[in-house]
């Protein structure tokens, strides 16, 4: 086992529910310790003094990219169809959704 | 055929002169592409019909003699999406996944009449070091059949390095095209961030990738990049800087050029060899008229673990799109839409891609953004103005590309933390940006050893033209792999 | 005790434009399911997205409308979360940079003005639509995908449900009058989801919320919110906590029903969105916009009462929608009195819309015709009698003049013509002209009926009135 604190099984567990990912018990404990050594890494970004810098999170060199207001139909309703897993006259198809919470 | 002893102009003669037919060419190449296949597996799909196809309509339509590709077979990493064609991204989950439309860079392939051969092997999602993540199993180094080609563009860097094809397309995050160059002794060019539209490029790191050419020479990387390059409005984030010639100062010397040699580069952890073949470099270059100062950058080593947050975040919101729903795979057996997403996500993905997805998500999760996502993207800032530092005084950056030459198959994949480290010298760039290149600079062991060239934003041509300076100067990118490996 | 309540409306509107937000694809959801989508829409593998400009122009007339400061440099977010509408598994939204804070608006209660601050606009893009079946599967339509929305928060100013119903009515005129949405409820471009908490008088410390769902008028909000209220309340007074609560609205019953008891916050992973550029504002753009607003409400107002001499309620009725409003000022450009014009809006052409349930827009009723109409009253070319059956003739889609024509129905004005029948009608009611003699002036009313009823109300009453007077005083 990792000796490492900062990460339990179940805050795995928990990371992997929001990713909608789930592991058996022995995967679990292999990416727990995993996990555990690679937080080890990131974190040393604490040695770094970062007061007061803007943070970068694009380096892209363009702004006000944007389009006209003219709308295109591209036709493509039936080659996505075709590509789904499960379709009905021209809905995606998916086992029932029980929470009946909108989002967004 | 192998294309070691022919170059882009020759076969371009070749087609013109109608000394050969396109469709020729294209048979000869699949050929050898699938008697190699069994062994090296630089590919996932092999398109035998559909290049056969194309090749025959460019030879209906005759070749345009100022088009230097017309006719010309390369290769494309599975990541990046061909109309009709199967587009995995080596991963489970696309396996059987045919997309509908074409990324960017493949409808510039197909304007200018490239043909496009087949889809190359990747570690999956492009997430890994080696090609050993792909769900389609290992590919194989043509110098070692023992041996890692690198990765993730680890088929696009064989197929080129084993003389299948002249060039190849790949996608570099941290490090996917120059890696796999240099362990396979080829030329890979990761351009500046923007300069290659990523419509249709599967994303990983949306705020790091970009599509590169993968050639057997600098002059040819040129060229491809030429082909790929350019607005798209269909990627808001790539430049409307213009694009004229790459290989515009290809040949002019280097008299009073300024290079920088970060000491970081030749630091802790770098294979002796490695830091010869680079330091053996500089003299090259100083012998070429230029002169080479230590400089620093500071904030590089903590490039890795900047990296692997920013990254690993956007992929961890990139992958959620792989949901069961609309396309790719769906599991089995699902009886509730939770079953759906978990049951499916849970087989679809490989271990690697979970990992990142799983860092990516908890650097993200409420209360831990700050401490993350923000603090690496405050590091990334540093580490941007430690190059801006340097570009004041310098016109471009040489180092290693790779700590090490290739390593064994298996060597490195049960620790996920040793295989991270390898991108340590590539992974600045994609943070900040820069284009950079990897060619053959030396051996270790009978291994390709890759030089790294780092030049200023969109200053792709002084890095093509050092490259080319230095290729030139040296015969490094003259050996092949041997027959079955053995070097 | 007595309580104080708060209330926080979030308010979604869609917005009108001809493309999604991020996506070229028709911004239209009434059609064929999965009709008006592209690999964009469906979050294929290698897609990106493109910033609508028309959303970020629409984003920044609600902001001038709602008196809110537009930002400048406007940043979009990821926020992530699973759904089976939601094809990327992640919304773009601003959630740092709204494209409006700090605005507000006034509202009007029972003659008592205040103003309600609204703390932020951003724009996003709206999800498709999930159609749940009892068969076990559920159906997913992506044309509303993309769709681009402008969510509005209220700032925690709103202290009663009549309050909470007036800012809805405000802030409908104030969006409708920009132009950028038809902010319908009942058709989902105009969307609320409220919540409520109560606290003693003294209080400074808000009390717990509920949010309140299926809230599809104006009304259920004012009914829920009232309803909601009280339940809090009950719960405090028997000693009891209000728990953090999602409850739904039952129109059938007029209560709220608990959906789920909410624990601790949902988890959206909020990120910048690295695939869509800075949009940065300058002064140049936001004049040209601002110059490009049309005039809302309170200037309209202000103009029919200095201008066209109206009544202040005459200038509020006119301007409760933007519809009436424009088409008033169509009908009194074709030459129409404004003040009859008005008077037969806020009459006839009210009580037809009430009747038939329908929206000035879905009738047959144009400016034009209405404004003939009204001309040829004003001209004594028909009576305000006839005017009755020209204006049926009007919602029939008829043109007024020529149905006029066509039927006979022009006034008789002509004493020549008039002058014969009001003789022979004196002649024959001899017993009123007595009456009339003897100062009774009823016989008067008697005898222009009988002049109506003649000339089959075609006759001015005005002139008749004349006429028979003089007959009267010579006989």
């Amino acid at each position: 086992m990792s000796e490492n604190k900062q990460i339990s099984a179940s805050d795995v567990e928990h990371v992997a529910g929001l990713a909608k990912l789930k592991f058996n018990d022995q995967d679990l404990n292999k990416f727990t310790d995993q996990f555990g050594d690679i937080l080890d890494l990131v974190n040393t970004l604490n040695e770094v003094d970062t007061d007061g810098v803007e943070p970068t999170f694009s380096v892209t060199d363009q702004i006000n990219t944007m389009r006209e207001d003219v709308a295109v139909n591209a036709h493509q309703k039936e080659e996505l169809l075709k590509n789904a897993p499960d379709t009905e006259n021209g809905f995606i198809r998916v086992p029932a959704i029980i929470d009946e919470s909108e989002e967004g | 055929m192998n294309y070691f002893d022919t170059s882009l102009e020759e076969l371009h003669q070749k087609l013109v002169s109608k000394e050969m037919t396109v469709t020729e060419l294209v048979k000869d190449t699949l050929d050898q592409i699938e008697s190699d296949q069994k062994e090296l597996n630089a590919y996932v799909t092999v398109d035998r019909d559909g290049a056969l196809a194309q090749a025959k309509a460019i030879d209906e339509k005759g070749i345009n003699a100022d088009n230097l590709w017309a006719g010309i077979p390369v290769a494309v990493k599975d990541n990046i999406v061909t109309k009709d064609l199967k587009t995995t991204a080596a991963s489970k989950m696309l396996e059987n996944f045919t997309p509908i439309y074409d990324a960017n860079v493949v409808e510039k392939l197909k304007a200018n009449d490239v043909v496009i051969i087949g889809k190359t092997n990747m570690d999956e999602f492009a997430m890994g070091g080696s090609t050993e993540t792909s769900f389609f199993g290992a590919t194989k180094n043509p110098w070692d059949h023992t041996k890692v080609p690198g990765g993730s563009s680890g088929g696009s860097a064989t197929t080129v390095s084993a003389g299948e094809v002249l060039a190849s397309l790949g996608s570099d995050t941290g490090g996917s095209i120059r890696q796999p160059a240099s362990f396979t002794g080829i030329v890979g060019v990761k351009p500046t961030y923007g300069r290659v539209s990523r419509y249709g490029l599967i994303a990983f790191g949306s705020s790091l990738d970009q599509i590169g050419p993968l050639t057997r020479s600098v002059r040819d990387n040129a060229a491809l990049l030429n082909i790929i390059a350019g607005k798209d409005d269909r990627d808001m984030t790539s430049s409307d800087q213009p694009v004229d010639n790459f290989a515009a100062k290809i040949g002019q010397d280097l008299t009073g050029m300024k290079v920088a040699l970060p000491k970081e580069y030749l630091g802790e952890g770098i294979d002796a060899d490695v830091k010869k073949s680079v330091l053996d470099a500089a003299e090259i270059f100083k012998k070429l008229g230029a002169t080479v100062d230590e400089v620093s950058l500071p904030h590089s080593k903590y490039g890795v673990a900047a990296y692997y947050i920013i990254g690993s975040s956007e992929a961890s919101s990139n992958l959620q799109r792989f949901d069961g729903i609309r396309y790719g795979y769906r599991a089995e057996d699902v009886k509730s839409l939770e079953d759906v997403y978990v049951k499916t996500r849970s087989e679809g993905f490989g271990d690697e891609v979970k990992r990142r997805i799983m860092l990516g998500t908890y650097s993200l999760s409420a209360g831990f953004f700050d401490a993350y996502f923000k603090k690496a993207a405050q590091v990334r800032t540093l580490l941007i103005n430690d190059f801006k530092e340097i570009f004041k005084e310098h016109d471009f950056i040489i180092g290693p590309t790779a700590p090490t030459p290739a390593f064994k198959l298996g060597a490195e994949t049960a620790d996920p933390t040793t295989m991270y480290m390898n991108d340590i010298l590539t992974i600045p760039l994609n943070l900040a940006g820069l284009p950079a290149m990897s060619l053959p600079a030396g051996f270790s062991d009978g291994m390709p050893i890759g030089l790294q060239i780092i030049a200023k934003p969109f200053d792709e041509e002084t890095m093509y033209q050092a490259g080319s300076a230095f290729e030139d100067a040296t015969d490094f990118h003259k050996e092949v792999p041997g027959q079955g490996g053995q070097n | 005790m007595n309580f104080k309540t708060t209330i926080g409306l979030e308010v979604h509107i869609e917005l009108k434009t001809n493309s999604k937000i991020f996506s070229p694809s028709p911004a239209e959801f009434g059609d064929d399911a999965n009709a008006n989508t592209n690999v964009i829409d469906w979050g294929y593998p290698g897609v990106l997205p493109q910033t609508n400009k028309g959303v970020i122009e629409a984003g920044m007339k609600a902001a001038i409308a709602l008196h809110a400061e537009v930002t400048r440099e406007n940043h979009f977010d990821r926020k992530n979360y699973f759904y089976p509408d939601n094809p990327k598994a992640y919304q773009i939204t601003q959630s740092v940079t709204p494209i409006g804070k700090d605005g507000w608006i006034e509202i009007d209660v029972d003659g008592k003005k205040k103003k309600v601050g609204i703390a932020e606009m951003h724009v996003e893009e709206d999800a498709g639509k999930n159609t749940h079946n009892p068969n076990g599967y559920s159906y997913v339509d992506l044309n509303r995908q993309g769709t681009p929305l402008i969510e509005i928060v209220s700032k925690p100013d709103i202290e009663s449900p009549d309050e909470a119903y007036a800012y809805l009515e405000a802030l409908r005129q104030r969006i409708q009058f920009t132009g950028i949405s038809d902010v319908k409820m009942e058709e989902g471009s105009m969307r609320v989801d409220v919540n409520i908490s109560i606290r003693p008088i003294g209080s400074d410390k808000f009390g717990t919320k509920a949010e309140l769902k299926n809230l599809n008028s104006f009304n259920f909000v004012r009914k829920g919110l009232a309803f909601e209220e009280k339940r809090q309340q009950k719960i405090l007074l028997s000693g009891g906590q209000v728990r953090p609560e999602t409850r739904r609205f039952d129109e059938a019953s007029g209560e709220t029903i608990l959906m789920r008891v909410k624990e601790g916050a949902d988890d959206y992973r909020y990120f910048p969105e690295p695939d869509v550029p800075v949009v940065t504002i300058d002064d140049n753009w936001l004049n040209s916009v601002q110059e490009a607003m049309p005039e809302m409400p309170g200037k309209r107002r202000e103009r029919y009462v200095n201008e066209l001499k109206l009544s202040d309620y005459d200038a509020m009725v006119l301007t409760q929608t933007k519809e009436m409003s424009d088409f008033f000022e169509e009908a009194i450009a074709e030459g129409a009195d404004p003040k009859l014009t008005a008077n037969y809006l806020m009459g006839d052409v009210n009580a037809y819309l009430n009747d038939q349930k329908v929206d000035l827009q879905d009738t047959k009723i144009t400016p034009t015709n209405l404004a003939t109409m009204v001309k040829m009253i004003s001209d004594d070319t028909i009576s305000s009698k006839i005017a009755k059956k020209v204006f049926k003739a009007i919602t029939d889609g008829e043109e007024p003049s020529a149905w006029v024509k066509a039927k006979g129905l022009i006034q008789l004005s002509d004493p020549d013509k008039l002058n014969p029948i009001i003789k022979s009608i004196v002649d024959d009611n001899s017993q009123s002209v007595e009456d009339f003699k003897n100062g009774k002036d009823r016989a008067v009313g008697f005898l222009i009926g009988q002049i109506m009823k003649q000339t089959k109300g075609q006759a001015n009453p005005k002139v008749v009135n004349q006429l028979l007077m003089k007959e009267l005083k010579v006989r």
